[in-house]
């Protein structure tokens, strides 16, 4: 009995110990900025997951290594703290709370997607945790006034309106049909109401209006449906997924239409699963390689792609841009901000006003990026069947002319 | 709702083709599934896991440049042995059991099927191209894609080879004597363990056939394999066990009705409408149970 005494009091005294070093490890301990993130390193959103971290240990590096984080005339460096929220939102809601409770972070950087933005949203805000997130665009995020939620990409209900706007330029101003296929769930639902707001705007008229089920993997209804109204516009949203099954079906059912957008192609490696039958599709992106910001870190878009082609072997999706560019936005407002109190940290990042690699950002008072318009790229592809994405909207970045309307299949 | 579907009449023939195509691969499915609960007394959670696996080894022969339709003769071979390899593991244990155990046990490798296979290839969706056209009728109105049409083809082959297979051969013989006594079979010199293993080899094996036609035909993505699961619990249940013209005019009946659902309802409710169905089957079922039992009292 006694000896079980004994060994209780010591593992206790080791767990005392254990939990205490922790905490002093965090916060900002010598020249350390100790950021927390939850990531999803495994379960369903563990490849975006993946191209998330990649661009934030990406500028981590870069940035400690061109100077850091200059703080009351003395030199800091980032560091980050990782746990895996398994793509499960109660997970990375528990994980936020881990992070800030016992971890004693400070200062949080976004996990991936929308919904799980969503969960740990509440967590930083009721901590008074400043976090900038790259990867929850939904518009759900910035309408419930979040003080301390920054969110460096641009919110969803702006990813497909472009394309509207477009299809009516392209009909002489005239308004034009819209068949509309969107996933139920948060995101791609933000999506639809941008394009519903969009149809309102130029007067456009809605034909077909699907929801696509989680577990999609066939939509032949939705494309014969779209075969007999012969819509001007077909969107789709439904994360990877859709955009696969989209371009499959549509090349195997022969459906014309003379324009075609959807989201998530880069993340579908659209191009490269279906080659020559994704030719023409429209496709919305955050970002692109060939765009012109500039910044001091990563000078453009080509040279990002360049460097992180070679840390990573692969070209840099947006998720990963957009990633890279929310360590910028925390450099910048610390060192504005002087200071590592988290208040004046939150307004520094609410007085954000600057350009990076990635674009414009400046946020608005729910704390979405409001500076920087989404890109529409179509893919083109040579005699070769080699397919790349040129961006083609908004004109400003344009690298290739938009090809409308798409030719039918009898003559492709 | 959204009666489209009986104004147009091409529409009408589009969904119908649509529905029995597919209904025939959900029924090929539904077979294995069939016979392994006939004999063994096991359903099998993971059997949509096991359609998704096979379905990786079509899409992996793909990326190494080999025609994803030769994973219709790969697959299978190599879900065979996965399969007698889970049955030595973990169903062996559970085999004479309870049936929720069976329940538990299988629902336990569905999850460690899903997770090992994110693990191993990753969380995209990805397909195998099999480059096979289209088939245009009633003047391009109705399009039906080969692929599809080669599912349903190979999908017709298995079963019937299955089916004399399991007539003439002497471990289909065997099979057969264990469903339908395990313990007699077992006194008269069936050796009912490599029964068991094999039908569960057999099993996986369809499960792998029908996997590789899936990814030529549609996506697949370690978190899919559920609703494949469902639909084949519910083709056996409607079609009864080993009944092999009922799993295959259900299976048809479930595609038809999957696809009009998808044109009335919503494609949201496509997968909701099978649900249903399946809660509406079982208390009718059980409603018409209760009658016999009055009968006999």
């Amino acid at each position: 009995m006694k000896i079980n005494r004994i060994i209780l009091s010591f593992i206790s005294a080791v767990v005392i110990l254990f939990s205490t070093s922790v905490v002093s490890f965090a916060k900002v301990v010598g020249d350390k900025i100790v950021l927390g993130a939850a990531i999803s390193l495994t379960g369903k959103y563990s490849s975006n997951g993946v191209h998330t971290q990649n661009g934030y240990n990406m500028a981590v590096d870069r940035i400690n290594s061109m100077g850091g984080v200059k703080v009351g005339g003395k030199t800091y460096k980032f560091e980050i703290i990782y746990y895996d929220d398994e793509s499960n939102p109660k997970r990375a809601a528990q994980l936020a709370e881990r992070l800030i409770s016992q971890d004693g972070v400070e200062f949080m950087l976004g996990p991936y997607s929308s919904g799980l933005t969503k969960a740990i949203a509440p967590v930083t805000e009721k901590y008074g945790v400043p976090m900038v997130e790259a990867n929850g665009a939904s518009r759900s995020l910035f309408t419930k006034g979040y003080k301390y939620l920054f969110a460096v990409l641009a919110p969803a209900n702006l990813y497909l309106d472009v394309a509207i706007d477009l299809a009516v330029e392209k009909n002489n101003g005239k308004p034009v049909t819209v068949a509309m296929a969107f996933e139920q769930d948060a995101f791609s639902q933000d999506v639809r109401l941008g394009v519903l707001d969009a149809i309102k705007r130029t007067g456009s008229k809605k034909v077909i209006d699907d929801k696509l089920p989680k577990e999609l993997n066939d939509m032949a209804a939705t494309l014969v449906k779209v075969k007999q109204m012969k819509p001007d516009v077909l969107v789709v949203s439904g994360h990877t997924k859709g955009a696969l099954t989209a371009i499959r079906q549509i090349a195997e059912m022969k459906v014309d239409v003379p324009m075609l957008a959807m989201t998530h192609c880069d993340a579908a490696k659209l191009s490269k699963q279906h080659g020559k039958n994704s030719q023409y599709a429209l496709c919305a992106s955050q970002w692109h390689k060939t765009l012109t910001y500039k910044d001091n870190f990563f000078k453009d878009g080509m040279k990002y792609a360049a460097d992180f082609e070679k840390e990573f072997g692969y070209d840099p999706p947006y998720q990963s841009a957009e990633s890279s560019a929310a360590l910028l936005v925390f450099k910048d407002a610390f060192e504005r901000a002087n200071s590592f109190d988290q208040k004046k940290v939150r307004d520094a990042l609410a007085a954000t006003n600057m350009q990076t690699f990635y674009g414009n950002i400046k946020f608005a008072e729910g704390g979405q990026n409001v500076d920087k318009p989404m890109v529409l790229f179509q893919v083109m592809c040579d005699g070769s069947g080699k397919c790349e994405n040129k961006v083609v909207a908004p004109t400003k970045w344009a690298s290739a002319k938009l090809i409308h309307p798409i030719p039918k299949w009898s003559e492709r | 709702m959204d009666f489209m579907v009986f104004q147009y009449p091409m529409i009408t023939v589009q969904a119908c083709l649509d529905g029995l195509l597919l209904g025939i691969l959900f029924a090929l499915i539904a077979y294995g599934m069939a016979l392994q609960w006939g004999v063994m007394n096991i359903i099998n959670i993971a059997q949509g896991d096991l359609v998704i696996l096979g379905g990786y080894i079509a899409y992996f022969m793909y990326l190494y440049g080999i025609h994803p339709a030769w994973g219709v003769i790969v697959s299978p071979i190599i879900m065979y042995f996965i399969g007698v390899g889970i049955y030595k593991l973990v169903i062996n244990k559970v085999v004479d059991r309870d049936l929720f155990i069976s329940i538990l046990a299988t629902f336990g490798i569905s999850i460690l099927f899903m997770q090992l296979m994110n693990f191993a290839f990753g969380a995209d969706v990805v397909l195998a191209n099999s480059g096979y056209g289209t088939t245009m009728l009633f003047d391009n109105n109705v399009t039906l894609p080969n692929s599809k049409i080669f599912s349903a083809v190979i999908s017709i082959v298995f079963a019937i080879c299955l089916v004399i297979y399991m007539k003439k051969s002497k471990l289909g013989r065997a099979i057969r004597a264990t469903a339908q006594n395990a313990r007699a079979a077992k006194i008269l010199g069936v050796d009912t363990e490599k029964v068991y293993a094999a039908t569960f080899g057999i099993n996986a094996a369809l499960c792998g056939v029908a996997g590789a036609l899936i990814s030529i035909t549609f996506t697949i993505h370690p978190y899919m394999g559920l609703p494949y699961t469902i639909r084949s619990f519910m083709i056996v249940i409607v079609a009864g066990l080993g009944n092999l013209p009922g799993v295959a005019m259900s299976g048809m009946g479930l595609g038809v009705f999957e696809e009009f659902a998808d044109y009335i309802l919503g494609t949201e409710f496509r997968i909701g409408a099978v649900f249903l169905l399946l809660v509406l089957i079982l208390v009718y079922r059980r409603f018409k149970l209760s009658r016999k039992r009055e009968y006999l009292k």
